[in-house]
């Protein structure tokens, strides 16, 4: 293969495995955004979602079969199930916290990550789980190098959500609350405000987002297990922190930096797959060394 | 609606209200009275519970002891944002614009709770008419105005709730002398031209007497003195002793 025919190739499989870490990161940026929490759970929320989309599908399959319109019906339903989750756990966990001493809520969260963590084992008997679907191997040539219909969806659809959720925050009543509640509470509680139920709508779209890769993630590689939140956790963390913590462009940016340097990194002689995941880590540590506020991040400064 | 005029005239009753951080006492029980259309000032050494006042009313601290009464409602158990909901408006002290947020959007979200879209959209056209400076920032980050921008947009804002009772907490704070006076010049308008009651808290003791119907003196978290402006305005020792410079 030509070099032109790799890049190519990494280009494309760089841009799947982005859109599922910006999917993520974005959800932990926003959370983080509002109540200053860095949500450990939210991987396994990832997680959570892949099953429950992969419930979904197998119910309604049978009437709308497991293409990609099936999928997308199974993501929406794991999106608005999982999503309610992540309000649930905000409530019953994280809500009773909010003022009490960071380190105490962390705690809680990692807790959180463990409950889901060892539910789904309970559940799967820790096997893997195979996400059977209808989705076919086609796809188009461009001369050498072969993109399939499924990586073409997938980035779309991440594209589709990111932009809807750009539109939300900064077009919408609740959007703007959103990030006004990330800087402010007092102010934005005289402004008439309901702080707590913006919290709740950060966790349900953020959770949703989280859910919506989980199903396609599932859908994408076929199968599903109860630790494979625990990585993209960790990656989607990374680039949380990469494009700047609290920024939303900044996780849409960081998680695709990191996916294109992931598979680019496999590429390089004598590194290979084996260590792409501290590929990410180093790249992480250049970027706090070189700009501590991330890419897009903001300093606290000004808060007067 | 209540038929009662005498009652109606009253828009916000304190009646022995104490409020404090922990154990920190700081405010010790105080009565305070704000009449519909009035400018009442709230007047007092650095330290004294001027802003525990405003923060105890707005519900962003809970009164410990005291009834806080508006319109005949007590309010003082209700949460900030339905204290706000009501039409009690707080601009805090310092100004608090949302960093991030360009100047419209800070005027936008300053709307958040009202539902009627028209209604925000004319609420913003009259600020914008009423702030041309505001309407030419409008897209740009609102923490990057100037001091005395900020403190146009602070109360844009404010208006944007439209607001039954405005509590000021020092609007001319940290601003030129000249934009002080431009500040004062704008409370004063608010409240004549559109009729909004004002309770404004002032470092500036002369200035505010001169606006101001009626004013409170606060001290150690009581008060110390309360009268007519004009009457506290004579005097000239009580802007020596407590009001710092005469
Ligand atoms: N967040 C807080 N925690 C603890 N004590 C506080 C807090 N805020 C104010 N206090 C104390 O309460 C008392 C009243 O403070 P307050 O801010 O109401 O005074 P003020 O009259 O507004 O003063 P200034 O003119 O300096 O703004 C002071 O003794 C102050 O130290
Ligand atoms: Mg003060």
């Amino acid at each position: 293969m030509s070099l032109s025919v790799i890049i190519a190739h990494q280009l494309v499989n760089g841009l799947v495995l982005g859109s599922f870490y910006a999917l993520v990161a974005l959800g932990y940026t926003m959370i983080f955004g509002v109540i200053k929490l860095l949500n450990f759970a939210h991987g396994d929320l990832y997680m959570v979602g892949g099953f429950v989309g992969f419930l979904a599908l197998s119910a309604i399959s049978g009437v709308v079969g497991s293409g990609w319109g099936g999928i997308f019906l199974a993501m929406l339903l794991s999106m608005i199930g999982v999503g309610c989750l992540g309000v649930l756990i905000e409530r019953i966990a994280y809500h009773p916290m909010l003022h009490a001493p960071r380190l105490s809520i962390l705690i809680t969260a990692l807790a959180v990550s463990l409950v889901l963590q060892n539910a789904v084992l309970a559940l799967t008997g820790g096997q893997y789980t195979a996400f059977h679907t209808d989705l076919g191997f086609g796809g188009i040539h461009l001369g050498p190098i072969f993109i399939s219909y499924n990586q073409m969806v997938l980035v779309a659809t991440a594209a589709g959500l990111m932009v809807a959720l750009e539109f939300f925050v900064t077009h919408t009543q609740y959007g703007r609350a959103m990030r006004a509640v990330a800087i402010d509470h007092d102010m934005c509680r005289l402004m008439g405000i309901d702080v707590s139920a913006i919290i709740g709508v950060t966790f349900f779209v953020g959770t949703a987002l989280a859910a919506a890769a989980g199903t396609m993630a599932g859908a994408y590689y076929g199968s599903l297990w109860y630790f494979m939140g625990f990585l993209i956790g960790l990656k989607a963390f990374t680039a949380a922190v990469i494009g700047g913590i609290g920024s939303i462009p900044g996780a849409m940016l960081g998680g695709l930096i990191l996916g294109l340097l992931e598979s680019f990194g496999t590429q390089i002689p004598g590194i290979g797959s084996a260590w792409k995941d501290v590929f990410a880590f180093a790249v992480l540590i250049l970027v706090l060394v070189l700009k501590p506020t991330g890419l897009l991040g903001k300093s606290e400064q000004e808060r007067m | 609606m209540t038929s009662d005029p005498a009652r109606d005239d009253v828009v916000l009753k304190l009646t022995g209200v104490a409020a404090g951080y922990g154990r920190i006492q700081a405010l010790g029980g105080i009565d305070l009275e704000v009449r519909r259309g009035q400018i009442v000032t709230l007047l007092g050494a650095n330290g004294a519970g001027k802003t525990t006042t405003l923060k105890t009313i707005s519900g962003l601290v809970r009164a410990t002891a005291g009834t806080i009464v508006l319109e005949g409602r007590d309010i003082a158990t209700m949460k900030p944002h339905e204290i706000a909901r009501l039409g009690v408006v707080h601009v805090p002290e310092g100004r608090r614009i949302l960093r991030g947020l360009t100047v419209r959007e800070n005027l936008e979200v300053a709307a958040f709770a009202v539902r009627d879209g028209a209604l925000r959209r004319s609420r913003l056209e009259q600020v914008f008419a009423q702030f041309p400076i505001l309407h030419a920032r409008q897209g740009q980050d609102g923490s990057l105005l100037s001091g005395g921008e900020q403190q146009m947009l602070a109360i844009g804002r404010a208006l944007m709730q439209g607001p039954k009772l405005l509590l000021l907490d020092e609007p001319s704070m940290g601003l030129a002398p000249k934009l002080v006076l431009e500040t004062m010049k704008i409370v004063k308008r608010l409240n004549r031209d559109e009729g909004t009651t004002i309770l404004l808290v002032e470092q500036n003791a002369r200035l505010a007497l001169r606006l101001a119907d009626y004013g409170y003196v606060l001290e150690g978290g009581m008060i110390r003195m309360r009268n007519a402006a004009a009457q506290l305005r004579e005097d000239r020792s009580i802007v020596q002793a407590y009001l710092g410079g005469g």
